[in-house]
């Protein structure tokens, strides 16, 4: 590179432009440069461990990657354990599990997050103070939350104990000791941990809102009510979008609050997909079945990304 | 700059290797005992070897769990960072084999006489295709109840000879007051549990051909069937508030007397141990009624890997070592085990340490001693888990009759092979 740099000083006239242009093609160059080790670890160890599980799914591998390809009987049998549903195999618990969970927390946390940002935007004293105190369970790891609330849920020593203890002796929560509604304590857990953050996205939100369209709306004669309904919340559209995003791959991927919290559940009952896959991959030995149930997990991530992707470039241009 | 950079890093990559080459007094060990009680059985091999002049070395497990260790084993056999030795369990050691990374000690086990010696059940692990690639640690047996002896008092009862005996036991225990079964609901206990309920409901040669052999018409025999319905019996005596409790946990209430008995391997008399109670006086060890003579085992290996020459050294002094029978009677004495071998004498040992070692001798001379299937030595880990997602099932209800058990552990097995 300098090489060039110096036949070209010697036969351009004019000394200074030359080196301004190298100096320039270096700062052009540099953001690629500085950007290409993480460029091409993003590549390798994403998109291509993505392709080697995708091609693992095909395999007969079982504690060791094999690289013979058998075809497809790993989806052939999560898709026949899709049907087994009574008693439920492990791979039809974990999705109607994912189902359950997934829409739950999604939109409990949306609709609380909401409900806390509307009463916090109040202008009421303290809300510094609050603001913090419904953020921080963000700040806590899964397995936190996952080992704090399975304590607190224990009927044998968390709430209905205490309860007991106070004397409200009928009082009876076993959720968490259930096959029935273990799944909801996860639930509970999760929401918990993530509506204060959603709280805090819609708060943004609601103060980027211009002043005088609520203004217009109240000389309008819009009640409070109609004033949320039909302006704010419309307003907010985008923070949805951005939050409904970050709840679903929280969603998807939470395998540690499952396991800090239920430790799998009675008889494997609060198993999400993520837990089907570290079982089978690394603990049964049958890392076809693992890939493909990854595989399968991906391609939902994606029906769910895509459509955003695609809808959010393609409003970049108006 | 940039080139000083690169120029830097491989130096001191380079380095690194270097420094790596050198290690040859040194054996470097993959496990997960660190609680208190292993941790101090381990330091007996440490002196051990120190005194020979070999360094010890940990290879770090985050997480420290045997599900942890075994993914970071995987992962450095992929690498082909091979360690010294690793802490393996049943058919691990054979998958290993079979992937022709171990090491082959046939050499050290002839000199040691290690083919007379181990019982021939266990040798099925540590020995794959004729070479002796993994030296066996100790026996752990299954089939055990531990009993609380002031509420066996209490309720005055006696050692139950059969399974109905046991649930008359549990039946007064229940009259008393007392939780009479302390079971950890998670599903390698239930079955861990269901395994003895098997060899006492089928006897000897059932459980064999069932859990070990994997025999289909056994599976689905009316004598499975019973075994279930026995097993759902011995569920109606846990507490309430049983499912997901940690094993040491159901111990706890045990020792506590909290709870009459629990089923549970000979690893739980650590936890006795730990709380200062001593065998016979606070504390009975009895077989799973209806299982005197036979011995459902699991053990732990030390796996060898097929390390460089240099390295060589260093394993067979550990592997000496380990099965030394010096060392065989300290460490298990601290664990609660019994030891590999058969012919360590018994005399530092307690009163279930001595019953253990002797069940251990005559199952192994009348043929009666089995793998564990809940433990990963009566079938590969894909069929256990199998089996243990069949009888959690069953334990809290997704399956609800032994019918439909005996049916749903025929197809999940199936579908494991």
């Amino acid at each position: 590179m300098s090489s060039v740099a110096t036949t070209q000083i010697k036969l351009t006239p004019e000394r200074t432009r030359p080196r301004v242009s190298v100096r320039s093609r270096l700062q052009d160059a540099l953001p690629k440069l500085v950007l290409a080790p993480s460029f091409a670890i993003t590549i390798v160890f994403v998109y291509g461990f993505i392709l080697w599980t995708v091609y693992l799914s095909f395999t007969n591998s079982k504690t060791f990657p094999s690289y013979v390809i058998t075809g497809s009987r790993a989806y052939q049998r999560l898709w026949r354990w899709t049907f087994d549903t009574d008693p439920p195999s492990s791979w039809y618990t974990s999705i109607t599990n994912m189902g359950i969970f997934g829409f739950l927390y999604i939109f409990i946390c949306l609709a609380l997050g909401l409900f806390l940002a509307i009463l916090l935007d109040q202008k009421i004293r303290g809300e510094g103070a609050l603001r913090p105190i419904y953020l921080y369970p963000m700040a806590l790891s899964f397995i936190v939350t996952g080992v704090a609330w399975k304590w607190f849920l224990d009927p044998g020593l968390g709430l209905e104990q205490t309860l007991h203890q106070w004397g409200w002796t009928s009082f009876h929560f076993d959720w968490i000791k259930n096959k029935d509604f273990v799944i909801y304590t996860v639930v509970i857990a999760g929401v918990w941990q993530a509506s204060g953050f959603i709280m805090a996205m819609f708060l943004a939100g609601l103060r980027g809102i211009d002043g005088e369209i609520m203004k217009a709306a109240q000389i309008d004669g819009a009640t409070t009510f109609q004033l949320y309904r039909r302006i704010v919340i419309p307003l907010l559209r985008p923070i949805f979008l951005s939050a409904f995003i970050v709840l679903a791959h929280l969603a998807i991927k939470s395998y540690d609050l499952v396991v800090a919290l239920t430790s799998g559940g009675p008889g494997g009952s609060a198993w999400l997909p993520s837990n089907f896959m570290y079982e089978y991959t690394f603990k049964r030995n049958e890392m076809a079945v693992g890939s493909a149930s990854a595989v399968i997990m991906l391609m939902t991530i994606v029906a769910i990304i895509v459509p955003y992707l695609y809808s959010e470039l393609r409003e970049k241009p108006r | 700059m940039l080139r000083k950079l690169l120029i830097g890093t491989a130096l001191a990559s380079g380095l690194a290797f270097a420094a790596h080459a050198e290690d040859v007094k040194e054996v470097q060990m993959l496990h997960w005992w660190t609680s208190g009680g292993e941790a101090a059985a381990l330091n007996v091999l440490k002196g051990d070897l120190a005194k020979e002049g070999y360094a010890w070395k940990d290879v770090p497990v985050a997480g420290g769990g045997g599900d942890a260790a075994m993914t970071a084993l995987k992962a450095m056999v992929a690498a082909g960072n091979y360690p010294t030795a690793s802490q393996m369990l049943g058919y691990t050691v054979l998958d290993y084999a079979a992937a022709g990374v171990m090491g082959d000690l046939t050499e050290t086990a002839k000199k040691e006489g290690w083919d007379k010696s181990v019982p021939a059940a266990l040798q099925k692990f540590s020995v794959y295709d004729g070479k002796w690639v993994a030296a066996p640690v100790n026996v752990h047996s299954v089939n055990w109840l531990w009993i609380n002896k002031a509420v066996m008092d209490k309720i005055g009862g006696t050692e139950p000879k059969t399974f109905d005996d046991f649930v008359a036991l549990l039946d007064k225990a229940k009259a008393a007051g007392v939780t009479p079964l302390a079971l950890g609901g998670q599903n390698w206990q239930e079955a861990t549990m269901f395994d003895s309920v098997v060899l006492s409901t089928g006897g000897p040669d059932f459980y064999k051909k069932a859990m070990n052999d994997l025999d289909e018409e056994s599976l689905k025999s009316d004598t499975m069937k019973k075994s279930f319905d026995n097993l759902a019996k011995l569920v109606t005596y846990v507490d309430p508030n049983f499912s997901g409790r940690d094993w040491n946990l159901a111990t706890a209430m045990v020792i506590k007397g909290d709870a009459l008995v629990q089923v549970m391997g000979d690893w739980a008399k650590g936890e006795f141990h730990a709380a200062n109670k001593a065998p016979g006086t606070d504390f009975l060890c009895y077989r799973f009624p209806g299982t005197d003579g036979s011995v459902i085992y699991n053990s732990d290996m030390f796996g060898m890997f097929n390390v460089p020459e240099d390295r060589k050294a260093a394993q067979i002094a550990l592997a000496t070592a380990t099965l030394s029978k010096s060392f065989q009677s300290a460490f298990n004495v601290v664990k609660g085990s019994v030891p590999a071998r058969t012919d360590v004498p018994d005399t530092d040992f307690d009163a279930c340490g001595k019953k253990g070692i002797a069940d251990l001798k005559a199952a192994n001379d009348g043929g009666k001693l089995f793998g564990s299937l809940a433990q990963g030595y009566g079938a590969p880990p894909a069929v256990a888990n199998a089996y243990k997602d069949v009888v959690s099932k069953f334990v809290h209800g997704q399956i609800k009759t032994s019918d439909e058990a005996v049916t749903e552990l025929v197809k999940a097995i199936d579908d494991a092979k």
